[in-house]
């Protein structure tokens, strides 16, 4: 068996230095959103030929468009702006044709007006609370121990807070933007870590109660021993699956999989090195009073 | 008894693969000097049982964002409609803006009408379609085709001197409602493409009346606020027909035509989004997301061999078996898969086994404390079955939420989410059937326990 507990220090600074940056990237640089929230248009055209970043900027100052954002990666121009309307979108395509002396074929064109956009983030708030209002339901049926439900509780925001905090670093170095797909990655996440949690204590609870209320550490450290092989077998599978999608699946859910990814590795850790500690120090302080 | 399990099984198993095979896939090849040539099809119903007419193809249905095509979404206009008449105006522009989709050849149209916080909307997606422009028009014309005369003047010098639509301003009775079809002709002299309006019966008097009352002045015909053409009536014309001519190209007046035969939208639509993606990006990114997955898949059941071996490989086997089940559930229902969707399979790909390792896991702790293998794989079952539902229910809590399956209006109704959370929610709900029924299943049949 392995003392896991006995380093407990260490695994709560690793956690502090995590959530620590992470705390620091939202405060300093915050998130960019993405037009599914807070409204606007975004266009990416395929060009013949090589064009500069700040020939299209310069086209679209002159054209008195309100851009966020100009981006060309290879031969493909991605623009954000402000909403437009279609038929705005159909005469700045001509405008670019013609400054840019290249025939350009629009591969996306997404618009999103404010009213819109402004509903779907009131509605992804409402659905977030609501499943995090299922799992906090679920979690004390399954627990049926005030103690046991908050440990799992506080590594769920534990993991929530990492997972905010690194993408958060995303959206400032690699302009990731809070999208739709986001919330959802961050959901499975907060699922992934309660599903993950569960296995454990299900197991501390078993020797509970075959070998009546001893000592807990020694019965966690032992659990601990028990799942760790589990816990690592199972994450290694899902992560072997999201390492190929990061890798090798297309643009559009690269920064989806990997938010999962860090989910699932913050996730399996806070199970037996955020969520057991929290547990054994909470039953511990009941059991003195 | 035995023997008919094992009949039905295969026969399931057949059904299954049926269901799985790739869509319109040649098999070209010789053997033994016979050539062997025919197309791979999954399985398509298409017949009558009990009087029942059943037809169902099991095919693959790819979302907007994989195929390619467009995204709409318009709100409706609800000021001026009256509450009770609100519902079937909502649901008669639906049906128009149908008719004026089918014009565009699309072959899975989707259109919804969406209530949300007291606003309304029609969505309408349109798979394969990339001139979004001129879809948008014409699906947004309210289409209100009307008929004006002259206001009678009181003075002759101020009739002449006012610009002639400035002075067609009255209204007649005769509105769109009165004609029967619209259609596309060419103008016997010139060639020019025009419009040809054949009026109902009582559109044919009133417009008779009208032409009657106005020989030698103009009336004009308006679609929404623009003015079509203002010809001046040269006598009474009687027998419902009548023509719109203008600079039209072939098109812009086939398209008239269609906007007048589908009939006016009964309240004013606005664009509120659009999202339109080209087939080419769609087509690389399933590409590059089965590819993905296949890797995916590939270092899963390399790591469960090298680590637990043959029990291992059993569990590849029934994850197999789960991809293949799976897949013929997407077809079933069908799932409209989006690249959301994607990721939420293969991520319950890596998911699925983890109700084995848990079992595994188990049966070795039992094995350590020195119990026989059948003991411990009967342990093994009995006791992780708890933690697997466990732990399984708030992923399918979660599923279920995003989801929305009620459709209800607080929560999002977009396609993406949705489409994620039903592929992880079917995925969890067949892994756990697979990880533990068929993994127990196949476990006896290779250990040769009873």
């Amino acid at each position: 068996m392995v003392n896991f507990l006995k380093y407990k220090v260490i695994y709560f600074l690793i956690s502090l230095t995590v959530i620590g940056i992470g705390l620091f990237s939202i405060f300093k640089w915050g998130y960019y959103y993405s037009i599914d929230f807070v409204g606007g248009t975004n266009l990416e055209y395929q060009a013949k030929k090589n064009i500069s970043q700040e020939k299209v900027k310069k086209i679209l100052i002159k054209e008195k468009i309100d851009f966020k954002y100009v981006s060309i990666n290879q031969k493909t121009i991605s623009i954000k702006t402000k909403p437009l309307d279609e038929k705005k979108i159909d005469q700045l395509k001509k405008i670019l044709e013609k400054d840019l002396d290249s025939s350009l074929t629009l591969i996306k064109s997404e618009t999103v007006g404010p009213t819109l956009s402004a509903e779907n983030l009131k509605k992804t708030v409402i659905a977030c609370f609501l499943a995090i209002l299922g799992i906090l339901v679920y979690m004390s049926f399954a627990f049926k121990s005030f103690n046991y439900a908050l440990a799992a509780f506080l590594a769920m925001i534990h993991d929530l807070l990492v997972i905010l905090g690194s993408y958060s670093l995303f959206s400032h170095f690699f302009r990731a933007e809070v999208d739709t797909l986001f919330i959802t990655a961050v959901l499975t996440t907060m699922s992934f870590s309660v599903h993950d949690t569960i296995v454990i204590f299900d197991k501390i609870r078993e020797y509970l109660q075959e070998e009546g209320q001893k000592d807990i550490e020694y019965f966690a450290n032992k659990a601990l021993t028990e799942t760790m092989v589990r816990s690592i077998n199972n994450s290694m599978t899902i992560i072997f699956m999201l390492l190929a999608l990061v890798f090798l699946g297309g643009s559009t859910i690269r920064f989806f999989a990997l938010t999962l990814l860090i989910g699932t590795i913050t996730g399996t850790y806070s199970s037996p090195f955020v969520a057991t500690p929290i547990l054994v120090w909470l039953e511990k302080r009941k059991n003195k009073n | 008894m035995r023997h008919f399990k094992i009949i039905l099984l295969i026969l399931i198993s057949l059904l299954i693969i049926w269901i799985d095979l790739p869509e319109n896939l040649r098999v070209n090849f010789k053997v033994l000097n016979q050539k062997i040539d025919f197309i791979i099809n999954p399985l398509k119903i298409d017949g009558e049982i009990f009087g029942l007419k059943i037809k169902k193809e099991f095919k693959t249905h790819l979302g907007l964002d994989l195929k390619g095509g467009s995204h709409l979404v318009f709100e409706a206009d609800t000021t001026k409609i009256k509450k009770e008449d609100l519902e079937d105006a909502l649901n008669s522009a639906r049906d128009i803006i149908e008719k004026r989709v089918n014009f565009f050849g699309v072959s899975e149209p989707q259109i919804q009408t969406l209530k949300s916080q007291g606003k309304y909307r029609i969505s309408v997606d349109l798979p394969g379609i990339t001139d979004v422009s001129s879809a948008i028009k014409l699906i947004g014309q309210t289409a209100q085709l009307s008929f004006k005369e002259e206001t009678p003047a009181k003075d002759q010098k101020e009739a002449t001197q006012t610009p002639i639509f400035l002075r067609l301003t009255k209204d007649t009775e005769l509105t769109g409602k009165h004609i029967k079809k619209a259609q596309l002709t060419f103008d016997n002299q010139t060639g020019k493409p025009q419009v040809a309006l054949i009026f109902t019966d009582e559109g044919g008097k009133l417009f008779a009346k009208i032409t009657e009352r106005n020989v030698g002045k103009p009336v004009a015909i308006y679609l929404d606020q623009f003015l079509l053409s203002a010809p001046v009536v040269q006598q009474k014309i009687e027998g419902g027909n009548a023509v719109i001519t203008g600079n039209f190209t072939v098109d812009e007046a086939k398209k008239l035509a269609i906007a007048i035969n589908s009939g006016a939208l009964p309240l004013p639509i606005k664009l509120v989004e659009q999202k339109n993606i080209g087939p080419t990006l769609g087509a690389s990114e399933v590409r590059k997301s089965l590819y993905a997955g296949v890797i995916g898949l590939f270092l899963v059941i390399l790591f469960m061999v090298l680590y637990y071996g043959k029990l291992g490989a059993i569990a590849s086997l029934a994850l197999l078996i789960y991809g293949a089940l799976s897949l013929a559930i997407f077809r079933a229902i069908p799932v409209v898969l989006t690249l959301p969707g994607l990721a939420g399979f293969i991520l319950s790909i890596g998911m699925a086994v983890d109700s084995n390792i848990l079992i595994f896991e188990r049966m070795k702790e039992e094995l350590r404390k020195g119990k026989s293998f059948e003991v411990a794989f009967n342990l093994g079952f009995g006791r992780a079955i708890d933690a697997i539902k466990d732990a399984n229910i708030t992923t399918l809590t979660v599923a279920f939420i995003l989801f929305n399956p009620l459709n209800w209006e607080f929560l999002p109704q977009f396609g993406m989410v949705r489409g994620f959370a039903l592929t992880l929610g079917i995925g969890v709900a067949t892994s756990l059937f697979t990880g533990v029924v068929i993994t127990k299943r196949l476990i006896k049949f290779f250990y040769k326990l009873r």
